[in-house]
């Protein structure tokens, strides 16, 4: 590192990235070294800011960015070579691009004397990202590389979040320039000019509130990268309106809220489903009514008003037409909205608008208890749902709720989580939404526990998921990592198995899955772990995991056949839910001794 | 039905793609797409004209603005813009030709009738080039095959549109900087520029449709 009189360092290419992304207030890089990206990790023992976590799988790199991204709020890197390495992360960009998670990814490209010559371990990584990354760059120069990573954090971050790429090649990561953090700052961040709420929406939607007698709040993963927590439960509390849950925006608003209902969709709650059914009116503030929560378009919320608050213009009118568009930052949209409903006419009417409405919703949440797996008593099998109802008891009793972090993978087990954990803290719930990656909980858990140490982070994956991203079992060993480990082991691959039961005929056509002995798989890691089968290990055992301080992995041994209840098959409405039969004889098995 | 988007780019490698991939992702046939520098630098001016339901507009446009590298999106339809193509066609017209010697003068009055330039003489053929709305260019070229003459060869532009009247794109009035670098554009020749020598440069004065 030499020093011109511009007091501006000269600086190798590798050098300015790790610079530029220290400027960014990066700490922690997830990544795999190779060919193509070795001067940058040459480079990196002159950054002693920042740590380096080594992957077993690009693909692990790209969750944990992800996974600490999602735990924190701030941008998560990760760092790939060219090749295989950057093929490699195209799930985990393609899983942070459908949740909207802001992650920069940095990809070593071969030389640009030799781009497009199918050189060793070449490839257009550029070209292959293009529909799963929010924006990416090829950089060929050294001068360029301080400008082009300051614009993906800027990019990342801003507006709808999403992952970007930077593909470095190698002679731009050898070559030298001057460095200058602050002239690679990017022009500030510019909304587009569709990204503003018209006043006159802003008034249609005083109007259709304040005529609403039936009004519910969608409450989406908008609200957290808003940072609208607080405004929203405002709103909602000044309106008395109820608020349905996607599955990202799970913990975004309290689950002991009185006015909070629980999840939507799919496999949502009965009566957040018929209350959405019953509106006069959706307030979907931050979510894109994908459609796994909307169940047969043409029959969706058919009598309501629909006021959409959403950053993203595309979004508009996609699935579901709405009546009022508000379109900008939820935060601001709703500190523009609030003054306009308490000041109107005076004051709200002191008579609470909508108790009837909510005495309805909440009459029919007492009808579904009585099929709710969770009452039911121990019958000497151990249930999915009880196993996560017990993990979080657990952590509710020992205080911890708000401190604890859940990391799920994708399946039978990712809904029970959303129907049985109940989630007080916004970030605390940490799950594939939009493209449902198996194999995403383990990496994402290594991110969001190297994010908030102090957090207890739980992986909760089925049998399926969870071997397919085993490897960084030695990753967190080898980071010390003390996250815990749920497996819920049923010996299928429970919600294909599930659907082969309802729509195929029960031919369960490749969804027995055979696991080694996850235990011993740990203890070859050197982690500890335990395997329970009856109910009355699962509380025991969650503790001894929490306050080990170590890694720990608990294979819990479920019910083999179970079922997520309630269900909407394809082509249903929301309201024509497939649900949890009294009689199921699940349910009603024998003791065996 | 057809779309007409007209959008302000960054002239970058690479941004043709974004474009197009977003048309290929909406499985949206583009029915033609003009490029060329605009009026300020480093930027050029797309028209994209593609065959989607109507109600797809929207979100094309919207997803158009989403690009890192959009500057600004508009959709025009025809009573609002003025939509200009640009057509070249080789016709046979020789000896052994069915109007034999005549061929020529007929195609020369044909060309006056429907304004268009001959740019190009062989022994065999005739080059016109054409500017004019898609319909004038399917007039000329319906004439032409009725006629008996044997088209050899067809290349269109592609439709190229602008809004009429006074119009600054809403982010140069956000902005408050009308036409960034007037005077800087011509360092920098697009393509279809480039392909155009001086005496084919485009005729500046249109006859209405």
């Amino acid at each position: 590192m030499s020093t011109n009189t511009n007091q501006h360092p000269t600086l190798t290419g590798s050098e300015i990235l790790w610079a530029t992304l220290a400027g960014e207030g990066t700490t922690t890089v997830f990544g795999y070294p190779g060919g193509a990206i070795l001067p940058i990790y040459d480079a990196l023992r002159k950054f002693p800011t920042i740590h380096h976590v080594l992957v077993r799988h690009e693909q692990g790199a790209a969750h944990m960015a992800d996974g600490y991204s999602r735990a924190s709020g701030r941008v998560g890197v990760c760092m790939a070579t060219s090749g295989p390495g950057a093929t490699n992360l195209v799930t985990g960009l393609a899983t942070a691009m459908l949740d909207s998670i802001p992650i920069v990814a940095i990809t070593g490209q071969v030389s640009s004397k030799v781009l497009g010559s199918d050189a060793f371990q070449e490839i257009d990584i550029t070209g292959i990202t293009l529909p799963v990354t929010k924006h990416n760059f090829l950089v060929t120069r050294a001068e360029d590389i301080a400008p082009a990573v300051r614009e993906a954090f800027q990019i990342a971050r801003s507006g709808r979040p999403g992952p970007v790429l930077v593909d470095i090649t190698k002679d731009a990561q050898q070559a030298s320039a001057l460095f200058d953090f602050d002239a690679a700052k990017p022009h500030a961040y510019r909304p587009h000019p569709m990204l503003r709420a018209e006043s006159s929406s802003i008034r249609e939607a005083v109007e259709l509130i304040q005529q609403s007698q039936r009004p519910i709040i969608l409450a989406g993963h908008g609200i957290v990268e808003s940072g609208a927590e607080k405004e929203v439960i405002a709103f909602a509390e000044a309106h008395q309106i109820p608020i349905a849950s996607t599955l990202l925006g799970l913990g975004a608003i309290p689950a002991a809220h009185p006015l909070s209902l629980g999840m939507m969709g799919m496999h949502g709650e009965s009566w957040v489903n018929n209350a959405i059914q019953q509106a006069d009116l959706l307030l979907a503030f931050g979510m894109r009514f994908d459609d796994r929560v909307t169940g047969n378009l043409t029959k969706y919320s058919p009598n309501s008003k629909k006021i959409h608050v959403e950053i993203d213009p595309s979004e508009i009118n996609k699935n579901v037409r709405v009546d009022v568009a508000l379109i900008g930052d939820l935060k601001e949209v709703l500190n523009l909205l609030q003054p306009l409903l308490s000041t109107d006419n005076g004051q709200l009417t002191t008579e609470n608008p909508t108790h009837q409405w909510l005495d309805t919703i909440n009459q029919s949440k007492g009808t579904a208890a009585v099929r709710d797996i969770i009452n039911l008593p121990d019958n000497g099998h151990l249930y999915a749902a009880h196993v996560i109802n017990d993990i979080w008891h657990e952590a509710a009793a020992a205080g911890r709720l708000e401190q604890t972090i859940i990391v799920t993978d994708v399946g039978q087990h990712q809904m029970w989580e959303a129907q049985y954990f109940k989630h007080e803290a916004p970030r605390s719930l940490i799950t594939s939404g939009g493209l449902g990656t198996m194999g995403f909980a383990l990496p994402a858990a290594i991110g969001a526990k190297t994010a908030c140490p102090d957090k207890d982070v739980w992986v909760i994956a089925g049998d399926g998921g969870f071997q397919m991203t085993a490897a960084e079992l030695s990753t967190i060993v080898q980071e010390n990592l003390a996250i815990n480990i749920a497996v819920i082991n049923n010996g299928f691959l429970g919600m294909v198995r599930q659907w082969q039961e309802t729509f195929y005929d029960k031919n369960y056509s490749a969804s027995p899955i055979l696991s080694p002995d996850f235990v011993l798989l740990a203890a070859a890691h050197g982690i500890a772990g335990a395997n329970v089968s009856k109910r009355s290990d699962v509380t025991p055992t969650a503790t001894k995991a929490r306050t080990s301080n170590q890694p720990f992995l608990i294979n819990f041994q479920v019910e083999k056949e179970d079922g997520v209840y309630p269900m909407i098959t394809p082509g249903s409405a929301l309201h024509e839910m497939v649900r949890r039969p009294t009689n199921d004889p699940l349910l009603e098995l024998p003791e065996e001794d | 039905m057809l779309h007409t988007f007209v959008a302000l780019v960054q002239d970058k490698p690479g941004v043709l793609t974004r474009v197009a991939s977003l048309f290929r992702r909406l499985n949206i046939n583009i029915v033609s797409l003009t490029v060329g520098e605009s009026e300020r630098a480093d930027t050029s001016r797309m028209t994209i004209v593609a065959d989607a339901p109507e109600n797809a507009a929207h979100r094309i446009r919207a997803s158009l603005y989403k690009l890192e590298t959009t500057i600004d999106v508009d959709e025009v339809n025809r009573s609002e813009a003025v939509v200009r193509e640009l057509c070249l066609i080789k016709v046979a017209a020789g000896p052994n030709q069915p109007h034999g010697l005549h061929s020529r003068s007929q195609i020369f009055e044909l060309a006056q009738v429907f304004r268009a330039r001959v740019v190009d003489l062989a022994p065999e053929s005739i080059m016109l080039e054409m500017t004019g709305s898609a319909s004038k260019i399917e007039g000329l070229l319906q004439v032409l095959r009725e006629s008996s003459y044997t088209v050899l060869e067809v290349s269109r532009t592609g439709r190229m549109a602008m809004r009429r009247g006074h119009h600054t794109t809403r982010v140069l009035k956000a902005l408050g900087t009308p036409g960034n670098n007037p005077s800087a554009p011509t360092e920098n020749p697009s393509p279809s520029a480039q392909d155009l020598t001086d005496d084919e440069i485009l005729p500046t004065e249109f006859d209405e449709e």
